[in-house]
């Protein structure tokens, strides 16, 4: 029954990854507030479940040609060094802390999403 | 749609657009392995604020930059045994459906309001974790 619930939760991060919403930032505390998911472990599930949906949905914007490849080696170098950094960092931390961490970068993300949901044009 | 889909060309200098690229890359890659996620939300407005880029074109970029953040640091969630293959399974299978169904759902929702329901969940997911 557990794993009808975990595609559920995956069913619904998906869909907001493929808007192009952050699917990610919902997903993980849909894992951890539903599912009783420990931190760590919604966030490693998050990590590696996002890979084989990113790559089908790149080829699809590569094709489209919405994918800027200038400079983008500047971004991605550097996002590499810190990212294990910041792996590393997240270990040393207790899932409570780690939790409530996420839970206030939710809440500034809220605030800007807000403003820029009420700044979008209706379609 | 077409417009959106070009970038802007703008007057930022080869030397300002490297560091602006770079500190984009350092915050972006710090926040995905701490978090386990939500560079995707950095990202874009520092591809479009920062870096002049389109919003379409900025989407799009920033699945090729998060992509491989994710998978070095998903790797070392592996390595520090944080991964359940049990979880991580059936949630990777409802993500990808999702995301291809979402890609397509996309155009037929409103943007406006698909975002604001998900800034609200986020601030009570967000006020859930942070204080209770």
């Amino acid at each position: 029954m557990e794993y009808v619930w975990f595609s559920v939760v995956g069913i619904i991060g998906g869909l907001l990854g493929g808007m192009g919403m952050g699917g990610g930032t919902l997903l993980i505390p849909l894992l951890t507030i539903f599912c009783k998911v420990g931190q760590h472990t919604a966030q490693a599930v998050n990590l590696l479940s996002f890979i084989v949906m990113a790559l089908i949905v790149l080829v699809i914007h590569i094709r489209n040609k919405l994918v800027n490849f200038k400079k983008v080696l500047y971004i991605i170098v550097p996002g590499i060094a810190t990212c294990i950094g910041g792996a590393y960092l997240a270990k040393v931390l207790s899932g409570d802390l780690l939790q409530r961490l996420f839970g206030g970068f939710l809440l500034i993300l809220s605030i800007f999403q807000f403003i820029s949901g009420l700044k979008t044009k209706k379609q | 749609m077409d417009k959106t889909s070009k970038t802007k060309k703008q007057g930022l200098s080869p030397a300002k657009e490297g560091w602006l690229s770079v500190l984009t890359g350092v915050v972006t890659g710090f926040i995905n392995g701490l978090f386990g996620g939500g560079g995707g939300m950095i990202v874009v407005p520092m591809l479009t604020y920062l870096l002049k880029r389109s919003p379409k074109t900025a989407h799009a970029t920033a699945i090729l930059i998060i992509l491989p953040l994710s998978l070095v640091s998903g790797l070392i969630y592996l390595a520090f045994g944080n991964f359940k293959w049990e979880i991580g399974l059936p949630v990777g299978i409802g993500v990808t459906v999702g995301g291809i169904v979402g890609a397509f759902l996309l155009k037929k929702l409103s943007a406006k309001w698909v975002t604001i329901i998900f800034a609200v969940m986020m601030a009570i997911a967000g006020g859930k974790m942070l204080f209770f």
